[in-house]
């Protein structure tokens, strides 16, 4: 039982960062935009978060930046796809490899400057981001561990995911996203502004990729800067807007589902399950290759995949 | 249009209209010009870390090449690079969005591997002509499976091929850990380095692959310009309707073109394998398959272009490593640069088909008027 207890905690914790990724590319891609650029933009939120968090020693300062740092990300992809009507998956990888070049630069540039040689956050920011304790409910068994015990990075990316999925369900805003991302000419035909909608959803996407990739900088390496830290993270995140079907609710499952898939391999020992490690490694991407396939093949009206997806739009060619 | 004066009052303040055709000088000086407002851009990044950038830049350039030792590094770089590209652009110019190129790399080096690992006392030309074999079809197959579900059921290729990435890149990994690990490594999980007999000869110093980069740049460059079946590829871009109309067979051509697409990114990866690497690691593709993503967009999907914009790609890789023990820069910094300047360049494409038509003050004071 224990042990279970443990391995939940642990799902939540390696799936937080792949929540907000999720989320944010849910905004974005509502749009009708695919951006491929999740894995830069998370870098560039990494790397900038936690810049000003070591710098600055404030945590809240540091997620600040941190979105701030994702949002200008998209912004460059938004000017270029949106008003430039660059190619989507160009932008979008470029964004990724800007981004994560960008991200270990700044890095090892710090690092280099640095008299200690590493980079290690300091006293303050590393008790703000310490997994909270409530006194009274943390220590309640089962449930106190699994709901209570978190770094706040959690329940920030659930509060966002859930405002999300309130936005984009219950808002007349959300409505019109959800209308320029389907058909963006008949959108703008109701009187929609088009491009603003677009503008202000992707780079509202960004800011939550970027926090999502703070978190990577930030928790995952116990506080010390490591190159490279965001490490695919971002693509498992895109592939996850499939799995969770273009919803935020869905999508905090899915990152806990994709997360208890990540951390597999250190709680079922080999004489269990036989698998190699390399295999529960691949399996997020190998179920998100099968949900992929199998959504095309039912062909069903409960997908979300929004119809312009993929798709610029000119508006004299609507 | 109707109503005459209230689109007036509504009309934005600047909207984007298409142009005439451009001719290609004014084109191609627009481009340059992109260029050079990208290196300015990349300068005053460089400027912005305390360094200057024009020296940054001429190091980058004399680093890449300052000696022939110093050359064949940089056309080592080139090599994977420049055959990935050219496999990129069949699919491309399909407009069959192949962001897989990653996963082509390393499964057809895998498929390659397994011949350089058992079967390396073969004769040395079968060997080295079954491998390249492998290596094709090894991508081939790779590039095959998102093509299949896209004709069969419109699955989106973007995402599949993405994924198929990392599933190839856990295969590799699967195998260096269990199966295909180093028996003298002492556990240590690596794959044995190639027999001689296995691994590609040598050219001028460098392995020969850069030879089948060049004949391949003039091989796909004929295909797509000069056959039928190059033609087909690009009507089927250009619109599947129009294809099919003509009575081409879209199917049979996407499965086709994404083969091919898939093979040459194949042949890359064992290229890169048994001529560079001389063993097989997770590693093999590591990031080509992306880059080469952008070279081919930057080089418009021409092969001589792809062909010029790779070895200034691998002129930058090759030199930003200078750059890093001269000045203690990572290397890092030419992904950055590479960023910047197809940023700038997606950027001015849009100045080549559409124009901004601003507002004419006129209208609003004849409104109010």
């Amino acid at each position: 039982m224990d042990i279970v207890i443990k391995f939940l905690v642990a799902a939540v914790g390696a799936g937080t960062p792949l929540l907000f990724g999720t989320v944010g590319e849910i905004l974005t891609e509502k749009t009708g935009h695919l951006n491929l650029g999740v894995e830069g933009m998370m870098s560039i939120g990494a790397c900038i978060g936690f810049m000003v968090g070591y710098y600055s020693d404030n945590f809240f300062l540091a997620i600040l930046a941190s979105a701030a740092a994702g949002a200008f990300g998209a912004f460059i992809y938004a000017m270029l796809t949106v008003t430039f009507m660059a190619n989507q998956n160009v932008t979008g990888l470029t964004l990724t490899i800007f981004g994560i070049g960008f991200a270990n630069f700044i890095g090892i540039f710090v690092l280099n400057q640095s008299p200690e040689g590493t980079l290690k956050l300091p006293a303050n920011i590393t008790a703000a981001m310490r997994s909270v304790s409530i006194p009274g409910l943390s220590s309640i068994p089962v449930i106190g561990p699994l709901l209570f015990s978190y770094s706040p990075f959690v329940y920030i990316g659930i509060l966002i995911a859930v405002g999300c999925a309130w936005y984009m369900n219950h808002t007349k805003a959300g409505l019109n996203l959800k209308a320029v991302g389907e058909n963006p000419g008949a959108a703008d035909a109701a009187g929609i502004q088009v491009t603003r909608i677009k503008y202000i959803n992707i780079i509202l996407g960004g800011a939550i990729c970027g926090i999502g990739g703070v978190y990577c900088s930030m928790i995952i390496n116990g506080g010390v800067w490591i190159s490279d830290n965001v490490g695919g993270l971002g693509w498992i995140a895109v592939a996850l807007v499939i799995f969770a079907n273009w919803q935020p609710a869905y999508a905090i499952l899915g990152s806990f589902v994709f997360g208890a898939l990540r951390v597999l391999k250190y709680y079922i020992p080999q004489s269990i399950l036989p698998f190699p490690i390399a295999f529960y490694d691949m399996l997020p991407f190998l179920i998100t290759a099968l949900v992929l396939v199998i959504s095309s093949m039912r062909k069903s009206g409960r997908i979300n995949l929004p119809a312009a997806l993929g798709q610029n739009y000119f508006r004299e060619e609507r | 249009m109707s109503k005459e004066t209230e689109s007036r009052q509504r009309e934005p303040f600047a909207r984007v209209i298409k142009r005439a055709e451009m001719a290609a000088g004014k084109i191609a000086l627009l481009r340059l010009m992109a260029v050079f407002l990208s290196l300015i851009a990349g300068g005053i990044f460089i400027g912005c870390v305390g360094q200057n950038p024009f020296v940054i830049y001429g190091t980058i350039i004399s680093g890449a090449c300052r000696s022939v030792m110093a050359f064949q590094g940089t056309v080592k770089i080139m090599i994977p690079l420049l055959i990935s590209s050219l496999g990129i652009t069949l699919a491309f110019k399909m407009k069959f969005w192949n962001i897989g190129a990653e996963g082509q790399i390393i499964f057809g080096a895998t498929c390659a591997t397994f011949f350089a690992l058992f079967c390396s006392g073969w004769n040395h030309v079968i060997l080295v002509i079954v491998m390249f074999l492998a290596g094709i079809i090894g991508g081939g197959i790779w590039g095959l499976i998102p093509a299949f579900f896209k004709v069969k059921y419109n699955t989106n290729e973007t995402l599949f091929t993405l994924m198929l990435n990392y599933i190839a890149l856990h295969i590799v990994s699967y195998l260096r850990d269990g199966p295909w690990m180093d028996p003298g490594s002492q556990g240590f999980p690596k794959i044995a380095r190639f027999d001689k007999n296995a691994s590609l000869d040598k050219l001028f110093g460098v392995q020969f692959g850069w030879l089948i980069a060049l004949i391949l740049v003039v091989v796909v460059y004929v295909y797509m310009k000069y056959t039928k079946q190059g033609y087909e590829i690009s009507v089927v871009g250009e619109s599947q309707d129009t294809a099919r109309y003509a009575g081409m067979n879209v199917r049979k051509i996407v499965l086709r073109t994404m083969f091919l697409s898939g093979g040459i990114c194949g042949m890359a990866g064992m290229i890169q394998a048994t001529g560079s690497d001389i063993t097989l690691t997770s590693s093999v593709a590591g990031g080509v398959g992306f880059t080469a993503i952008i070279i081919a967009w930057l080089a418009q999907l021409n092969p001589f272009s792809i062909l010029l914009v790779s070895f200034l790609f691998s002129v930058l890789e090759k030199g930003s490593s200078v750059v890093q023990s001269n000045y203690g820069l990572s290397t890092d910094c030419a992904d950055v640069l590479q960023g910047i300047i197809l940023f700038f360049i997606l950027g001015c494409e849009f100045f080549v088909r559409y124009q901004f038509q601003f507002r004419k003050n006129t209208d609003r004071t004849d409104k109010e008027g």
